[in-house]
């Protein structure tokens, strides 16, 4: 319980995360760098700073703050951040009259985060819901996140983990016990567009999903479908091929139709590299479901 | 959702009604409100004859009465199948000089106000010049009330520390129950009779109680007269009608009027009739706040209706013809118009008729029925301002009719509202009701539980409770006009702790609620001296029993309300005050003071910004601010009950939650608030969130609220705003349903929602005149956005609007 980990959000009356209405614990930091990631200020293992350019009235109060000179102020113009010398101690944050600066990403003990999570019991009770662990890669920090499990099965409240598949087997073999669901991404199948668009291999995360689901346990695998990657009729082949492998042994594929996130790059001060894009159609989107379900469950 | 998808949802959800109700509906909605002087010339006219001189007062109401029924108008709307109207035709509304004498500048700010207009005509504007206002100015209840009311009373009623709900509006504040649907007036005269029989010599009160039985007895002929001159008009139209299908309606409707209010129904449309007929009668009596309402509609009508398919008298098309044909009389009859304060207070054509569906029956079980889908499915369709519905929800009601409710909720007219059953069963057994009449209670006007057909519970008035806060701050005295209206509770400069400034809060506000109360006595033995119901009387358990009147305590129950405003207003403000002053010493009391005093302009923005975001707020599941709201609740709770029962009626002291809209008036009276709230912008409403600070979803919003006891409150009021998509697909209502479940099982009261983006909102204030059918909930009823002033619509755009669950 004194299992310390880094949190960047909890959503409460999640409804897409997994069975029932969830929390969702978004677990900071991830090993993989996908063009399109809708969670930006998961990525880095540290806490880092948001900037909500609307809400800045440009008084200068983050400028006198910060300890390590990281933020500069110009004459009534909005602050500048030099993200290398910033140290997240949150200082800015903190003293921001309107909330500008927010701090993503915070220590969490297992015992405060439980706490949390428990308040939400009668919710996942009537509803049949849980707790899913989110991120960033939540399998990142494995050994908050093994105590975060174990501490919610003795509870006995319903867990899942949505999980890029990309980590060491023996962390899987650790968490899997405990794990109720797995909701596991995957993205482009071809190893070189993988790549490409993460800049990890897939092989790793190809041999995990095959072992999890010898293993039995309960795997809902999910797709982004980002549009002229990875709904192409190529990947979709690739994608079937793989699936075939694990058919009957899987719960089912989930498809996630790819949306702009574009704002939260510029306010972590970060750009985004995906060109703008729109959202696969609907019948597009019905082709691909009935094609998947041929193979397996598809939602 | 795009705008255009939100406005062709909503286009989508309009469904066709038949010709005839669709006719009707139309002049219904299109129809101006007009001030209909008739009542006015008439009750002027028979006090004037000297034929009340002399009597005791019931015998003079209950004379007016009948001479009013003898002779008022009796519309009938084209193709209508129910008859009776309270005013010469639709929306015509009277007015009652006896308890409230508009001036001539009332009748013109009502007839060319921007917003909400009655409409005066000339002939009107005469009489009251030369009739109406020489005769009652002076005597009329309302000019009683403040000749009565003490100075201190005066003073913080016009500071907006409070309103008075009676200074205009006779008392009411019931729904119907079986009684009505059992009981014909041959069946209420017969009981008339034995009570006057049984009456006593002995008795000390035996003049008393011999006067009111008379006066009851007069005002069951009353209504009869009234039903008979219809009966007598219907049958002469019919001799006339070139139609015969609606001639032979025409003839049945005579026969209907001819057996009902007279006997009880036998059938589904004589029940309508017959409880449409007393509505009218209880709305000619008096102008009575939140009307009448048939109650717990679905059961009571549920046998007729059965009895009536089974026989083959009736199938569920005709039904629901029918109960579309009732439910465009609620909405000709608007809610009478006001002057001043109350004006702003309850700006609105609504009056706050509620039927109820849902809940249980008297014997435990789950009380939903056929009827109670027909009536949503009414509901649905009609989209017309009133009747207002309520959804009980009890541990017993089904998914399937919670999740139809909120198949009516989602695309978004603010109707029906949810409530809490099982909880409203716990407040009445709480104040002692019995379990029978607990269970049939139900919620009536905007939020309030009450044993519908058994209880008077009166509504005294709004208090607000940021005013208090701020008077505390100036140590007795209303910064905004200088007068010290207070009691002095201390320098705030001089509190060393947070304890000391809640302390001398609480002072204050029992020094307030004292004067108000104070207030309440003397206002109820006006009514009871003054404004006897003799005819409302008649409906309400057990008033012909006692052989007394409704103002006068004959109820089975009697209990006093004052109703609570800016909950999360004085929570932010205390939370802001706790943190930044006495904790983290961010500021001295001094500094937030003299911001205050600058309502937060030039360099105090900055103070402004760090009490508004830097503080615990309530709303956000923080344990902080939560506590201090459900401190508030309970102190609240037992100051007012502190009180003893009421001198005349013998009631109870209870408290409401809710605002209807006053929040806007009493944040034009309140200065700058230390939770960053500019002066003269609303206070909270309800129980509600502040607008725009419960920036943690709806899962905690609900957390937040049932952290407070609502089980000793009648109720609580809270306004929740949802975007449309967030109720797009089955699995989300069915999620929102298990979340509304929850809220419940936790102890909330009622929840309502606005499912609607502020982006369609202000493409409304942009383009009225495509708007004019958009419905919203403002708090406890809903209303036409367009229409509403607009503080109002921006206090509406301002609450946070939940985009995602989370």
């Amino acid at each position: 319980m004194r299992e310390t980990g880094i949190v960047f959000d909890i959503q409460r009356f999640s409804l897409h995360d997994g069975p029932g209405i969830r929390t969702t614990v978004f677990l900071k930091g991830c090993p993989l760098r996908c063009l399109w990631c809708h969670n930006p200020e998961g990525l880095s293992p540290k806490p880092e700073l948001m900037f909500f350019d609307y809400k800045c009235l440009g008084c200068g109060t983050c400028a006198r703050v910060c300890p390590e000179g990281a933020l500069a102020q110009g004459a009534g113009a909005k602050p500048r951040l030099a993200r290398e010398k910033c140290a997240g101690c949150g200082r800015c944050a903190e003293a921001c009259p309107s909330g500008a600066w927010r701090l993503v990403g915070r220590t969490i003990t297992v015992e405060e985060l439980l706490s949390l999570l428990e308040r939400d019991a009668l919710l996942y009770d009537r509803s049949q819901g849980g707790v899913t662990f989110s991120g960033g890669e939540p399998l990142f920090q494995p050994d908050f996140l093994h105590a975060a499990l174990a501490a919610c099965k003795e509870r006995r409240i319903h867990t899942a983990v949505d999980t890029s598949g990309y980590a060491p087997w023996d962390v899987f073999e650790r968490i899997a016990p405990l794990t109720d669901l797995f909701l596991f991404d995957l993205k482009p199948m071809d190893e070189e567009a993988h790549r490409r668009y993460t800049g990890v291999s897939n092989r790793l995360i190809h041999a995990n999903l095959r072992r999890l689901a010898e293993l039995g346990r309960p795997v809902r695998v999910r797709v982004p479908l980002i549009p002229g990657i990875t709904d192409t009729e190529e990947n979709l082949q690739a994608l079937l091929a793989l699936l075939g492998e694990v058919q009957g042994r899987i719960l089912g594929v989930e498809l996630l139709p790819y949306h702009d996130v574009a704002e939260k790059y510029q306010r972590l001060g970060k750009s985004y590299g995906m060109p703008s894009l729109s959202r696969p159609s609907e019948a597009r989107l019905a082709e691909l479901r009935a094609r998947i379900a041929q193979v397996v469950p598809c939602a | 959702m795009a705008l255009e998808a939100e406005v062709e949802r909503r286009r989508r959800a309009v469904r066709p009604l038949p010709a005839r109700i669709a006719r009707l509906r139309e002049e219904s909605v299109r129809a101006e409100v007009r001030v209909c002087a008739e009542r006015a010339r008439l009750i002027t006219e028979f006090y004037k004859s000297g034929q009340a001189t002399g009597l005791p007062v019931p015998l003079q109401r209950a004379l007016a009465f009948k001479y009013l029924l003898e002779r008022v108008s009796l519309p009938v709307e084209e193709g209508q199948l129910i008859v009776g109207l309270r005013g010469t035709g639709p929306k015509r509304v009277p007015t009652y000089p006896e308890i409230c004498v508009h001036s001539l500048e009332d009748l013109e700010v009502l007839h060319t106000r921007e917003k909400m207009p009655y409409r005066v005509d000339a002939e009107t504007k005469r009489l009251y010049a030369e009739e109406i206002i020489p005769f009652w100015r002076g005597k009329s209840l309302r000019d009683l009330l403040f000749q009565r009311l003490p100075q201190e009373w005066i003073d913080a009623y016009e500071a907006g520390v409070w309103t008075e709900f009676m200074e205009q509006r006779a008392p009411g504040h019931t729904a119907g129950g079986e009684r009505i649907f059992k009981m014909g007036l041959l069946d209420i005269k017969a009981e008339i009779a034995t009570a006057l029989r049984g009456l006593d010599p002995a008795d000390p009160e035996y003049y008393e109680k011999l006067v009111e039985l008379q006066a009851m007895d007069i005002a069951a002929d009353a209504l009869l007269i009234y039903a008979a001159r219809y009966a007598q008009k219907l049958a002469e139209m019919a001799k006339e009608e070139g139609d015969p299908a609606r001639r032979r309606e025409l003839e049945e409707m005579a026969e209907i009027c001819r057996w009902v209010p007279a006997r009880a129904p036998r059938t589904f449309w004589e029940a309508l009739q017959h409880y449409w007929f007393i509505h009218v009668g209880v709305t000619y009596e008096t102008n009575p706040w939140d009307s009448f309402s048939p109650g717990r509609i679905d059961q009571h009508l549920y046998p007729f209706y059965k009895r009536d398919l089974e026989e083959g008298r009736l199938t569920r098309e005709r039904a629901k013809e029918l109960l579309q044909a009732f439910w465009l009389k609620f909405n000709n009859q608007p809610a009478v118009p006001k002057v001043g304060v109350t004006a702003e207070e309850s700006f609105t054509y609504n009056d706050f008729s509620k039927l109820n569906l849902g809940g249980l029956t008297a014997d435990g079980s789950d009380g939903v029925n056929e009827l109670s889908y027909l009536i949503l499915e009414v509901l649905e369709e009609m989209r017309t301002l009133q009747p207002n519905t309520a959804v009980l929800i009890s541990n017993k009601t089904p998914d399937r009719f919670l999740l139809r409710a909120l198949e009516v909720v989602a695309p978004g007219f603010g109707e029906p509202p949810l409530f809490n059953f099982d909880g409203v069963v716990v407040k009445m057994l709480r104040q002692g009701k019995t379990l029978e009449d607990a269970r049939t209670a139900g919620v009536s006007g905007c939020v309030e539980s009450g044993a519908f057909g058994k209880e008077c519970y009166i509504l005294t008035g709004y208090l607000n409770l940021p005013k208090i806060l701020e008077i505390t701050l100036h140590n007795g005295v209303d910064p905004r006009t200088g007068k010290r209206i207070g009691i002095e509770t201390g320098d705030p400069q001089g509190f060393r702790t947070y304890e000391e400034l809640w302390q001398a809060f609480l002072q204050q506000l029992r020094h307030f609620v004292t004067v108000k109360m104070r207030g309440n006595d003397i206002i109820e033995a006006l009514y009871a001296h003054h404004l006897p119901v003799p005819f409302l009387s008649l409906w309400i358990e057990d008033c012909v029993r006692n052989a007394r009147d409704y103002n006068a305590g004959g109820a089975r129950y009697n209990t006093q309300y004052l109703q609570i405003v800016g909950l999360g207003t004085l929570t932010n403000a205390l939370a802001a005050l706790k943190f930044h002053v006495f904790e983290r010493r961010t500021f001295t009391m001094e500094e937030v003071l003299r911001a205050l005093a600058a309502d937060f302009s030039g360099p105090y923005e900055l103070t402004r910004q760090v009490l508004l975001h830097k503080s615990p707020r309530y709303g956000e599941d923080d344990d902080y601010a939560d506590s201090i709201a459900k401190a508030i609740v309970d102190e609240v709770v037992r100051l007012v009950e502190s009180f003893p029962p009421t001198p005349v009626r013998r009631a109870s002291r209870r408290v409401y939650f809710l605002p209807t809209t006053v929040h806007v008036y009493f944040g034009k009276v309140t200065g700058a608030t230390p939770d960053g709230r500019k002066a003269g912008t609303p206070v909270s409403e309800g129980v509600s969130p502040v607008q725009g600070t419960d920036r943690k979803g709806i899962a905690a919003v609900f957390r937040s609220v049932a952290k407070c006891d609502w089980d000793k409150t009648g109720g609580a009021l809270l306004n929740q705003k949802l975007t449309p998509d967030l109720l797009a697909d089955e699995e989300s209502l069915r999620k929102l349903a298990q979340l509304i479940r929850v809220f419940f099982n936790l102890g909330g009261h009622h929840v309502q929602f606005n499912v609607v983006s502020a982006e369609l909102l202000r493409e409304a204030q942009r383009r009225p005149q495509d708007f004019q059918d958009l419905m919203v909930r403002v708090a406890g009823y809903s209303d036409y956005f367009v229409n509403l002033p607009r503080g109002l619509q921006e206090e509406i755009i301002a609450r946070t609007e939940h985009k995602h669950w989370g």
